[in-house]
């Protein structure tokens, strides 16, 4: 585990950069109307992932989360920004540069049924990408074998096809099939949110197995906190669009300083922890999450902060690098940004 | 809770066996399941998925539709009354008023057809015989309570023109706003972010009142910490464990109920592996003679794989189905 952390130590160039990067969604007004108005889905993200390491990428559902994950696969395009993997421009990218890179970038996505073609066997699925790049060095039932192997599956599942399998042996094909062309970096979006816990557990567990194995780097996104805490190595937080604090793990779970963050832990009910039931009430966020068409203007959390001031309603907080983390809060660092 | 309440059940379920007759043959979905309730008792009902969590709630208000499903049961009590004789007027009677369920989907208690004032109102009509304005009012006043804003201007709203955790908001007041005996509540956050779910739980604490009693399924463990005073913990169609939360929680028997807590992801300040359960839930097609929890558990014996288990005792309102307890008791 040490050396593992170590590869996120800035002296290693990042695999993965992300700087002011916007995905954003037209949507239509009126009927007639000629002036278009935008989802800002992602709203100007910056983010680096270094190789061998897990970010978990954690928020509300409709922060932007999955958009972020798919822009960076190239399923959507970017408004702006910039987008780099092993300081190749993606965001400036031709489709036929972007081909190699299909074999180095991987994704895992919340509901493995729908993502497996219910006609092809498991061998024909998870041989699938090797056949397509001309990977191919023995026979496809040999590959198939090492790579059910290598998630726990068992050789004879190569012949039966996805339906035959429970959540979780689907989600371990997924992942045989992702890792099937030795990928560096792997989007998984919400890839345990549907699993029961005993065989969530399973799951994360094999990840962090094949991570350690093939030194892989994982985007792990994901709406549930305690799930996040126990795979990344650094998380970011994210609301409406934007990341509003990111660190290692023992920073943010162990001294979050964002008052998104703090309300985020402070919902999550924690077995034995005694300030549940009957005994006092921890800090909660008040009303939703508002819309992504029309953030609210200066800070975006501002209309649910408990802590928010004057200023918070005016200016968007500026980056701030304090105790060992990034945070965009305007209780932190200078007030002119 | 005082002694006096402690002493009459609200409800009494004994030896509740539920069956579906399918295209592939007949399912057992809940197995020789005993419980109660006290009043004013939160109960949380644990499991993972497909362990007949859902079928043994719904066989309460009889909601287990039939065919395909069968309901056999010693007992149902509820308030006395058994459940299992009473008339479909009767019933419609209970699920009105003395019980009231609350559900994952908004959209299977709120009609998409008609303004949310309408329908609450309606039902209060039907079962506080209110007079047509009061009814308003009062309705008016629970979007209120439950956190509504305007909700004078909400009362005319569709279901579809608000958010998922308003919808939530609003089924909540419903089910609360006939002063039920019994809520049962079936996953009633599992769809919504923690920040709403810790919302909602906080309402229905809030909003309950003493006298009524809950009974919370939910996968989640977290919750039931949070919310029950007392613990069921289902496997495969049967009930394995039964405690105090502070007994299921400190002090497992069942080794299902201790894997399960194992599993549990928990807010962590440094990533590592999990203690997984290994294997999966049977299919209800596929449940093995005896203890049905022997293919996964670490401590399984020739025996649990001929007999099942029954429950041992091992603490005062403290029950586990295993063998490993017949030696200690
Ligand atoms: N294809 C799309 N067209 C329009 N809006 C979209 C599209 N995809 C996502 N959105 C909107 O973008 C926002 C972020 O969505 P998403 O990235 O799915 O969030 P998350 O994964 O965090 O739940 C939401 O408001 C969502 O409704
Ligand atoms: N209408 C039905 N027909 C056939 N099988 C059913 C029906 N309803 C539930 N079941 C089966 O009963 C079992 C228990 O289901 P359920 O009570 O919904 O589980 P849980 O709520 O614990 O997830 C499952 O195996 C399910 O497939
Ligand atoms: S009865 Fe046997 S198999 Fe079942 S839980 Fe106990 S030890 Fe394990
Ligand atoms: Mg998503
Ligand atoms: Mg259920």
């Amino acid at each position: 585990m040490k050396n593992r952390m170590k590869t996120s130590e800035k002296e290693t160039p990042p695999l993965v950069r992300i700087r002011d990067l916007k995905t954003w969604f037209p949507v239509k007004r009126g009927l007639f109307s000629r002036t278009k108005d935008y989802v800002r889905a992602v709203d100007g993200i910056t983010l680096a992932i270094y190789p061998g390491e897990t970010v978990g990428l954690v928020g509300e559902s409709g922060c932007g989360k999955t958009t972020l994950g798919r822009t960076l696969l190239g399923l959507e395009s970017a408004h702006s920004g910039e987008m780099f993997f092993d300081g190749i421009a993606l965001h400036a990218i031709r489709a036929k540069a972007m081909t190699p890179l299909r074999q180095r970038i991987q994704v895992i996505f919340q509901d493995p049924l729908s993502s497996l073609n219910s006609r092809m066997t498991i061998m024909d699925i998870v041989t699938e990408g090797l056949v397509r790049f001309k990977k191919i060095s023995t026979s496809k039932a040999d590959h198939a074998r090492r790579l059910l192997d290598e998630v726990g599956l068992p050789p004879d599942a190569m012949h039966r096809f996805p339906h035959e399998f429970s959540g979780g042996q689907r989600q371990r094909i997924n992942i045989a099939r992702a890792i099937s062309l030795r990928p560096e970096f792997i989007v998984c979006d919400e890839a345990v949110s549907a699993l029961d816990v005993s065989v969530q557990a399973q799951v994360l567990n094999l990840l962090m197995t094949l991570q350690e194995r093939h030194q892989l780097s994982y985007l792990f996104i994901s709406h549930d906190l305690s799930v996040v805490s126990n795979i990344a190595d650094r998380i970011a937080v994210m609301y409406l669009g934007r990341i509003v604090e990111s660190g290692t793990t023992a920073d943010i779970i162990g001294n979050p300083l964002h008052p998104y963050t703090k309300a985020l832990i402070s919902a999550v009910p924690v077995p034995g922890n005694n300030t549940g039931n009957n005994t006092g009430r921890r800090m909660r966020l008040q009303g939703e999450i508002p819309s992504a068409s029309a953030p609210p203007a200066g800070c975006r959390f501002h209309p649910r902060c408990p802590e928010a001031t004057a200023v918070c309603r005016e200016k968007p907080p500026e980056r701030t690098v304090t105790e060992g983390r990034e945070i965009w809060c305007h209780l932190y660092g200078a007030s002119d940004g | 809770m005082t002694e006096q309440k402690k002493q009459n059940p609200l409800l009494s379920v004994r030896n509740l066996t539920v069956q579906f007759e399918t295209d592939d043959g007949l399912v057992t979905a809940a197995d020789q399941v005993s419980f109660h309730l006290m009043k004013g008792e939160n109960v949380g009902l644990v499991g993972e998925s497909g362990c007949g969590k859902s079928v043994t709630a719904l066989s309460i208000p009889r909601l287990i539709p039939s065919p395909p499903g069968r309901i056999a049961a010693d007992e149902i009590l509820f308030d006395g009354q058994d459940i299992l004789s009473m008339t479909s007027k009767e019933m419609r009677q209970i699920r009105g008023r003395a019980v009231s369920m609350i559900f994952q989907e908004p959209s299977s208690a709120l009609s998409p057809l008609h303004r949310i004032g309408r329908q609450m109102t309606e039902a209060l009509l039907l079962h506080r015989k209110l007079p047509e304005k009061e009814a308003w009012q009062v309705a008016q006043q629970w979007l209120a309570k439950v956190g509504i804003a305007d909700s004078p201007e909400r009362m005319y709203a569709y279901p579809f023109q608000l958010s998922g955790g308003m919808q939530q908001r609003i089924m909540i007041a419903m089910a609360l706003m006939l002063s039920p005996r019994l809520i049962i509540a079936d996953e009633p956050t599992t769809a919504l972010d923690v920040t709403t779910q810790a919302q909602v739980f906080d309402l229905i604490r809030d909003m309950k009142q003493d006298d009524t009693s809950m009974l919370l399924i939910t996968h989640d463990m977290g919750v039931v910490w949070e919310m029950c005073e007392r613990i069921l913990v289902m496997y495969a169609s049967q009930i394995v464990e039964t405690g105090s939360r502070d007994a299921i929680f400190k002090n497992p028997k069942h080794p299902y109920t201790a894997g399960l807590l194992k599993a549990i992801p928990k807010l962590t300040t440094s990533r590592g592996k999990l203690k997984d359960i290994p294997g999966q839930v049977p299919s209800p097609f596929h449940y093995p003679e005896g203890c049905h929890f022997q293919a996964r558990c670490p401590f399984a014996m020739k025996q649990c794989r001929e007999s099942q288990p029954r429950f041992y005792e091992c603490g005062p309102d403290h029950q586990a189905a295993c063998f490993l307890l017949a030696s200690e008791s």
